[in-house]
């Protein structure tokens, strides 16, 4: 196999005629890929894995959404005021989440710090109104004890509230770990991933409020 | 081995899930896209919200919409901020989600298939229970 | 201050786990001491404590199933022991110890037996055959290696301190809710299972990455070795359908602790969502468990008949094909809950349609073997009890994917004869098989063969002796797990199949002596060339056992079965390929992360456990510690000197020389 033949080929990016191996790096015949490419892809399977987790839950709420043992539906307990203000603050972190891969991506301090740190406010309210409306429920004698239905709700929401929080401590580590290291090829690669993250965590959102808030209190 | 195959941004390499090819203006197409992505986005859920709560839709289609709704919202999320394109560099990323979403669908549909199926054949269980006792 | 901990967990007056647990304690403590006294501590520290290297990952992993299947095979013998006496009678064993024992014998056989064992060939032999330094996430890989032996330890700590699951190996509702168990039991089961089981997700992970990102350059995904596909399809299943387990889990611990309504029979929780989501998990690990077992079974069978693999690209698709219908087929371990016939009839077609690739591998390996030239060592002895133990089982299991021949067989001991047919004939075979096969690779010598033969045939015959029967007795109508019975119909199958328990023990007698005589004669089965097989795949082209940095230089490939084609050119040419100009390798450095997360771990879980408030929170802030720390280091990689580099390659090439050049009729 020599290097011209390859450079003779057409240009073929989708490798349809077969002719010869993909020799980009970490796919196909190129041996492996940079650091950054593995990281990446690694974080990327366990997400996979994460959103299957989820779609456990998920499917354990769709089978006992329906059992509310004499307990209140989903219509009688959600306020959609409040999941509305959720959402927001949970689309626009992803938004500032992103300003931050931008920043790192420039190697801008100072931009990065603030984007992060506006991502965890917007976390924090999140975390707070969800907290909040948890506490309500479990006050007013409809906590997860109370029914099935009530039970799948609050592991689902709470479990996705959970990974919030694992996002933000890790959002705090790595602000403190760029504003004493700066922006080393590892830190670059956990400000990947950490994105990664959270914007997988706002695609579950969407799977949450649709099936859980907004089909559940619709008619 | 030719230069152009080891550089990760050459035309067959290879990308990580979630890095963008910016080329030329950098940061500010950066921004743009991710601001295009937050407009969509934000479309999209508003007009669930609107949707559930509104008579604009025939009412039992509701689900349907909002379903469809969310499913648009994904691929907005995909595309503007997880930067997954259907170029060959990132055939890897977009497989390994196909294959994940294969899974959630399978585990999604056959839970609800056989435990819906046995909702309608079996007794609910504490009725089975309260008539042991 | 100790939540439900107290005097009362260890049980004094029970003399079987007494003594089991003294014995246990006396052989660890023993074990450490010598250890101790030796001075080996520091260099076990140093090498494998801590290590990074995939290689001695994998060979701890192996070590730590081979010693879970001594404890587990003692459950094993218990329980046959029991039936075979508890005719008319109480037996030994108390009904809430033997409850014990058959959990967590399942329990132990196939998390941390089979699933370790498997991984730790999967870590051994994948990074080597891909022609590659070390996997993706090196620290990962300790962390998952650690967290498993947590699992192991946690599940262990329950024979001394509180009890075991008595709900089987997997735990269903509602017998395992708090109202009906309870006892720690169950709990030692779920955060035993939850912390090992995401070390198994993360080793997942670590290998999918490997695979698809990191191969040597030249090996397209049609070169890789059969096992390395295997290994993909099986870590695949691992990311797919570990999540689920966990979160399965979570759900009965809610239940447990929080009182969640998820599979109670009050309040709307459904007992059959159980079933439901631990067989989406439950199926998907039975094919995590055969599949390496098939790669093995596909690297032995061509190297030991001197042929390359037939129907390779066939096997490829067989193997993915499994690797998604195995995701397509769990309601077959229910058909009796009550789903409607169309369910049933779905899912038994289903089943019935995944035998089809496992077929056409039985066919690939038979024609692999025609023609061949075939040498009759141990692993390729296994290989072949595996084929014909594999396709009675493989029988029997269509046979039950028939809803209605299972409503007769459902729980019987025709269904317990029919898994451990597969399991044992197939993941175990394989494990000794890889065992054997890559012993060498891993330490420089290889197994005695006569051992080795003998434990073979014991497994084998004892085997038939002790499941044969099992089949029999499930047509006769008898259940699994009766801990005493008064049919005397029963009684001589029940006699008959403790006696094969008893051959497989004497299996086992010879694999230990085995161990023992290769090494004390290590220096007769010394394997100079790196290559005792006459391989075909990359990991025999560095020197047994492998320098860490594995290869000098990544292998360029050029085609299949890469090493066999450098042999060859090798001996054309009278000459091997010039030296390569050597380059120092930056390899990564061991860190204690992995042994001190677990640590942690176990401290959690065994608080979780008691209900130990202040120690899960102090666990959990050393975990996250540790992961700071971690992440804080500066320096990742030490450096081996192109020197030293040179040094070691110098000599694997001078063997090979030897081997190839000098005397290439000895490999013709």
């Amino acid at each position: 196999m020599t290097t011209t033949e390859i450079g003779a080929v057409p240009y073929d990016p989708y490798n349809l005629g077969r002719g010869q191996p993909d020799l980009s790096p970490g796919h196909g015949a190129g041996g492996p890929a940079s650091k950054r490419v593995i990281v990446a892809y690694g974080f990327w399977i366990f997400l996979l894995s994460d959103i299957i987790l989820f779609s456990a839950f998920f499917a354990s709420y769709a089978v006992l959404s329906g059992q509310t043992a004499g307990g209140p539906s989903g219509r009688e307990i959600f306020d959609l005021r409040n999941v509305g203000v959720e959402t927001a603050c949970l689309l626009l972190s992803s938004f500032t989440c992103g300003m931050s891969a931008l920043a790192a991506g420039a190697r801008n301090k100072p931009a990065f710090h603030a984007a992060l740190l506006v991502t965890f406010a917007l976390g924090a309210v999140f975390l707070t109104l969800e907290l909040r409306e948890f506490a309500g429920l479990v006050a007013a004698g409809n906590g997860p004890q109370r029914s099935a239905f009530l039970s799948a709700f609050f592991a689902l929401v709470g479990c996705h509230g959970l990974h919030v929080t694992a996002g933000m401590l890790w959002l705090l580590t790595m602000i403190a770990q760029v504003f004493a290291k700066g922006f080393r090829a590892d830190m670059l690669r956990r400000v990947l991933c950490f994105n990664l993250f959270w914007h997988a965590l706002d695609i579950i959102w969407v799977a949450v409020f649709t099936v859980v808030y907004l089909l559940g209190a619709g008619p | 081995m030719t230069e152009t195959f080891t550089d990760d941004h050459a035309g067959r390499g290879d990308s990580a899930p979630g890095d963008e090819r910016l080329d030329g203006s950098g940061v500010a197409q950066g921004v743009l896209g991710y601001l295009l992505g937050l407009i969509l986005a934000a479309g999209l859920t508003a007009a669930s919200f609107y949707v559930a709560a509104s008579h604009l839709i025939w009412h039992p289609g509701i689900p349907a919409a909002l379903v469809a709704l969310a499913v648009a919202q994904m691929g907005v999320h995909l595309v503007f901020f997880l930067h997954i394109t259907t170029g060959p560099e990132s055939t890897n990323n977009v497989l390994a989600l196909a294959f994940g979403v294969l899974i959630v669908f399978l585990l999604l549909a056959g839970t609800m298939f056989i435990m819906s199926s046995l909702t309608h054949t079996t007794m609910p269980l504490d009725q089975v229970m309260s008539m042991q006792r | 201050m100790l939540g439900k901990l107290s005097w009362a967990a260890i049980p004094f007056d029970q003399p079987i786990p007494m003594a089991a647990s003294a014995m246990m304690i006396a052989v660890i403590a023993g074990v450490v001491l010598l250890i101790v006294l030796k001075g080996w501590l520091p260099y076990l520290w140093r090498e494998w404590i801590t290590s990074v290297d995939h290689k001695r990952i994998g060979v701890m992993y192996c070590l730590l199933a081979l010693v879970m299947l001594l404890r587990g095979f003692a459950d094993a013998i218990m329980m046959r022991s029991q039936q075979a006496l508890a005719f008319h009678s109480a037996g030994y064993l108390p009904p809430e110890h033997y409850n014990q024992v058959f959990s967590a014998h399942g329990t132990i056989m196939i998390f941390f037996v089979g699933m370790t064992f498997m991984v730790g060939l999967m870590n051994f032999a994948v990074p080597l055959q891909l022609g590659i330094r070390d996997v993706a996430f090196p620290t990962l890989n300790s962390v998952s290696f650690w967290l498993t032996a947590t699992g192991v330890l946690l599940t262990n700590v329950s024979l001394v301190v509180g009890e075991f699951a008595r709900t089987g190996w997997i735990p269903y509702p509602p017998l395992s809710e708090l109202a009906y168990s309870p006892g720690v039991g169950v709990d030692y089961w779920l955060w035993a299972l939850t912390i090992s089981g995401i070390g198994t997700l993360l080793s997942g992970i670590n290998l999918v990455v490997t695979i698809l990102k990191m191969r040597a350059p030249g090996m397209t995904y049609l070169r890789m070795p059969m096992f390395c596909w295997t290994a993909l399809a099986s870590n695949l299943l691992i990311v797919a359908a570990f999540p689920i387990l966990t979160a399965t889990s979570a759900m009965l611990l809610l239940d447990r602790y929080l009182g969640f309504h998820f599979f109670t029979n009050e309040a709307g929780g459904n007992v059959m969502m159980f079933m439901n989501l631990i067989w989406a998990w439950g199926h998907p690990e039975v094919y995590i468990l055969i599949l390496p077992a098939f790669g093995v079974f596909s690297e032995v069978i061509s190297t030991f008949s001197g042929k390359p693999l037939f129907g390779y690209r066939s096997m490829v698709m067989a193997t993915m094909a499994i690797c998604i219908l195995a995701f397509m087929v769990w309601l077959h371990h229910f058909f009796t809950m009550g789903a409607g016939g169309n369910v049933n009839a779905v899912f038994g077609i289903m089943t019935m349609i995944i035998a089809v690739p496992t077929g056409v591998k039985v066919f690939n390996w038979l024609f692999t073997l025609f023609g061949g030239r075939i040498r009759y060592s141990t692993p390729v002895l296994w290989s072949i009890g595996f084929m014909v133990t594999f396709v009675i089982g493989g029988m029997t299991g269509v046979l039950m994917a028939i809803p209605p021949a299972d409503f007769v067989l459902h729980n019987s001991l025709f269904l317990v004869a029919h898994f451990h047919n597969v399991v044992i004939g197939g993941v175990l075979f394989g494990a000794f098989a890889g065992y054997t096969y890559w012993f060498p690779k891993a330490f420089g010598f290889r197994l005695d063969e006569r051992w080795g033969t003998a434990a073979f045939w014991f497994w084998l015959v004892g085997f038939y002796v002790a499941f044969m029967p099992l089949y029999y007795l499930g047509l006769l109508g008898m259940t699994r797990r009766l801990q005493h019975y008064d049919v005397a119909a029963w009684r001589p199958w029940l006699l008959v199949a403790a006696a094969g328990a008893g051959l497989i023990a004497i299996g086992i007698l010879c694999q230990v002596m085995q161990l023992i005589v290769s090494i004390r004669h290590r220096r007769p089965l010394r394997d100079r060339t790196g290559d005792p097989w006459n391989g075909r795949s990359l990991e025999w082209a560095t020197a047994s056992p492998p320098p860490a940095f594995n290869f000098a230089l990544l292998p360029d490939v050029t085609g299949e079965e890469p090493y066999w084609s450098m042999k060859q050119t090798a001996i054309e040419r009278q000459q091997l390929r010039p030296e390569p100009a050597y380059e120092a390798i930056e390899a990564p450095r061991n860190t204690p992360t992995g042994f001190v997360c677990a640590f942690f771990a176990t401290a959690t879980g065994f608080a979780l456990i008691w209900y130990i408030w202040w120690m899960v929170a102090l666990g959990l802030l050393g975990a996250f510690a540790t992961f700071v720390a971690f992440a804080w280091r500066d320096r990742a990689d030490y450096v081996i000197s192109s020197a030293e580099v040179a040094e070691l390659d110098r000599a694997n090439r001078a063997a090979r020389r030897v081997a190839l050049v000098d005397l290439p009729e000895g490999f013709q």
